[in-house]
């Protein structure tokens, strides 16, 4: 057996880096079934321990083996509403494949390639819309349209309830769409998610943000019976260095929104985007690496990745590092801004760094980084990119009496997803700060569960 | 989708129209604003609201046709629907425990003064109401703000109609006279509400600017609105619009706003385009 996942095709990097399309091109047929084989169908399934949603790894890709790809699809959606969005932005290595047992000698079994395999194999083959659901009369709002508040919804619909999902933008989504570039999850998988609830039956509203147009309380005095809070993390944070308010600063926020939400990088787009030569991103976690691929690919020559710590401390999910580093980013890592440079139009001329070194392990566990006296220098850009994190937006918290947060600004939810207000769930981004994906569609299934039990209780 | 239920051109450049958002009509107040985008492939774009109805469930904006969208905007007829119309986003106008007020207004910025003007008569404030215009063809409201004032100066840049100079002289003598104002609210191009905040500097009055920076989601999301006032970083969509004028960094903000001009004339020029491509499809 080969000890080797079977590797996916991908875009050529030379080629990729000037285009929008989606990398990763996804497995053939005979590509899934032959890395299907090498999984092992370990009793113990340690893999499944790993994911947040319990996909059944064994089970579907033992189907995938048997070319039952319905059979296979079937199993994961038993579990995962959204696997064409999981097969493609999880952070496998650190989740199911970390666990499994191939990877002990040798590569672990391409979980997620297969996962991802298997979605689009039915989107293609078959996507049949599913059936509106019988309804039980209950009303149950669900504010936010990312992975948490779609999962949430999803699992709701099906346990009968009447979802009424509430958007702020003007496209369900959320992050997977302002936030994600279409080279890595393209937007059209998420529209035809969005499909899939809607035949369900859950209504989607957009240009509905909740705290301004509607609070929570007037959503109870709607006759919803119970809220679900999927709000995520969008508040960009800034460095409050000099020159972060020159002509040519953004944040990752709002480069990337209107790059995927507006779809600036489309001449028929109207919303404008910079053009530039060269971009510092400053971050080393996902948003930045999407920040400086999609510089890459709108044209920027020189686009760098400016972080404080080292390589291997970057949270970003290792196959985003290897695919911006094969096309051309440039790693500036234990490297920290200090100042922004300006000329006299008040554009960005540069930035300035100051190099790092590793200390002591700090309270994420992760190296100290320290400044190393004297050692600044200047990066030649015109565009900075802040990539530094993001928190939970304010606008529900400052408009919902009784409704507490955690000294981050994440609401704080019990064992079983409720926040400090009967009724009002929380799950994603919201609860814990900037995280990924597949975290929040597992919050979301959570709160559905703790939702359908809290109905069900009150009568 | 969302109606135009009514179009009024108030100049030959700027446009009242009242769409149907019974949502945005029904939690409205002066000061706040709303998104709109005219079709799919539109940008988003912030106008503060110049009046609404809770009851017929509309909202009126008045805007000028400045750029590719608003222009595009302007193009749409009664009856015709917009993609998008989002809000109310932001702060309302404080207009609480004030006695006496002076509400300046220059030119399409008076469309904003006018619902602020409303808002602090109903409160019960005394509304001294200044509006400035270049020139007598594009004064627009004048009826409106002379009901929801107690004293209204009209001014002209050239003197063609009210009395002629700057709004600023005019505040500058009002001030001088010693008209006491617990606050003074001025909304106009950036260079007016500075001049407007220079001129009751000495005065020591509280002085509020409505500040209309590049936007792009209006949520407190991406940033780009972001304006330095007192030294700290605010976002002008869930922080402002209003904000202390004395304490606003003027220059930066003209900076900020100026990112995207240089595209800007250039996508007027192709945006000439699409729509004679649209016309020329008709024709044929």
């Amino acid at each position: 057996m080969d000890p080797k996942k079977c590797p996916m095709p991908e875009q050529e990097p030379c080629v990729r880096a000037h285009n929008f399309k989606e990398v990763a091109l996804g497995y053939t047929e005979e590509m899934a079934v032959n890395e299907a084989k090498r999984c092992l169908g370990c009793k113990k399934m340690p893999c499944v321990e790993g994911c947040p949603v319990n996909v059944r790894i064994p089970e579907f890709i033992a189907k995938v083996a048997e070319r039952d790809f319905l059979g296979a699809y079937e199993v994961i959606t038993s579990t995962n509403a959204l696997p064409a969005l999981s097969g493609r932005v999880c952070p496998q290595e650190s989740q199911c494949e970390s666990k499994c047992t191939r990877g002990i000698k040798g590569e672990p079994v391409g979980i997620g390639r297969l996962e991802r395999f298997v979605a689009d194999w039915y989107l293609k083959n078959i996507n049949k819309m599913p059936e509106k659901q019988a309804q039980n009369g209950t009303k149950v709002a669900v504010v936010g349209s990312g992975p948490a508040g779609l999962t949430c919804a999803s699992d709701l619909a099906d346990k009968g309830y009447a979802v009424t999902v509430f958007e702020a933008l003007h496209t369900a989504g959320g992050v997977l769409v302002y936030g994600i570039p279409e080279f890595r999850l393209p937007k059209d998988i998420v529209a035809n998610e969005v499909e899939k609830l809607k035949a369900k039956g859950v209504e989607v509203m957009t240009n509905m943000v909740i705290g301004k147009v509607l609070t929570i309380d007037e959503l109870f005095e709607m006759g919803y019976k119970a809220v679900f809070v999927g709000s995520g993390a969008g508040l960009p944070m800034f460095m409050h260095i000099e020159g972060e308010a020159l002509k040519g600063v953004f944040s990752a926020n709002e480069y990337l929104t209107r790059t995927n939400l507006m779809k600036a990088y489309l001449e028929e787009s109207d919303t404008p985007i910079i053009v530039s030569k060269a971009v510092a991103v400053v971050g080393g976690g996902n948003v930045a690496m999407d920040s400086a691929r999609s510089a890459l690919r709108l044209g920027a020559e020189h686009v760098y990745i400016v972080y404080r710590r080292g390589e291997a401390e970057m949270p970003a999910r290792a196959e985003e590092v290897h695919h911006a580093k094969e096309e051309g980013i440039e790693f500036k890592t234990l490297c920290n801004p200090t100042r922004i440079l300006g000329d006299e139009s008040g554009r960005v001329a540069g930035i300035e760094c100051i190099r790092m070194e590793l200390g002591e392990p700090d309270a994420s566990g992760r190296r100290r980084p320290i400044e190393i006296p004297g050692s600044e220098f200047v990066l030649d850009v015109d565009t900075v990119i802040m990539a530094l994190g993001t928190s939970p937006n304010p606008l529900i918290r400052s408009t919902t009496p009784g409704l507490e947060t955690n000294r981050k600004g994440g609401l704080i939810v019990d064992e079983h997803e409720m926040t400090t207000r009967d009724g009002v769930f929380a799950g994603g981004d919201a609860v814990t700060g900037a995280a990924t994906v597949i975290l929040a569609m597992g919050a979301g299934k959570k709160g559905a569960a703790a939702i359908d039990a809290y109905l069900k209780k009150e009568g | 989708m969302y109606k135009i239920v009514r179009k009024k051109e108030l100049n030959p450049t700027v446009t009242l129209m009242e769409i149907e958002a019974p949502f945005v009509a029904k939690k409205a107040r002066a000061g706040q604003f709303i998104i709109f985008r005219v079709d799919e492939k539109s940008e988003r774009v912030p106008l503060t609201i110049a009046s609404y109805d809770r009851e017929k469930g509309t909202v009126g904006v008045i805007f000028q046709k400045v750029g590719l969208s608003t222009n595009m905007l302007g193009m749409k007829e009664e009856g015709e629907y917009i993609q998008d119309f989002v809000g109310p986003l932001g702060r309302p106008t404080d207009v609480e425990n004030k006695k006496r007020v002076c509400v300046v207004g220059g030119g399409v910025g008076c469309a904003i003064a006018w619902p602020a003007a409303k808002a602090f008569k109903e409160a019960g404030a005394i509304v001294d109401v200044i509006i400035g215009f270049r020139t007598k063809d594009l004064v627009i409201l004048e009826d409106e703000f002379r009901e929801a004032s107690d004293n209204l100066y009209l001014m002209t840049d050239d003197g063609s109609y009210g009395e002629p100079g700057f709004g600023t002289v005019k505040l500058q003598a009002l001030l001088e006279s010693g008209v006491q104002y617990d606050e003074v609210l001025a909304i106009g191009p950036v260079p007016m509400m500075k001049f407007v905040c220079k001129t009751t500097e000495p005065f020591g009055v509280k002085t509020i600017v409505s500040l209309n920076p590049i936007m792009v989601d209006g949520t407190g999301m991406c940033g780009g609105c972001r304006v330095t006032v007192g030294g700290e970083t605010k976002f002008a969509c869930v922080d402002g619009p209003e904000f202390d004028g004395h304490q606003v960094d003027f220059a930066e903000l003209m900076n900020r706003n100026a990112v995207y001009r240089e595209r800007e004339a250039e996508t007027n020029k192709t945006h000439i385009c699409r729509m004679q491509k649209a016309a020329d499809e008709l024709m044929k």
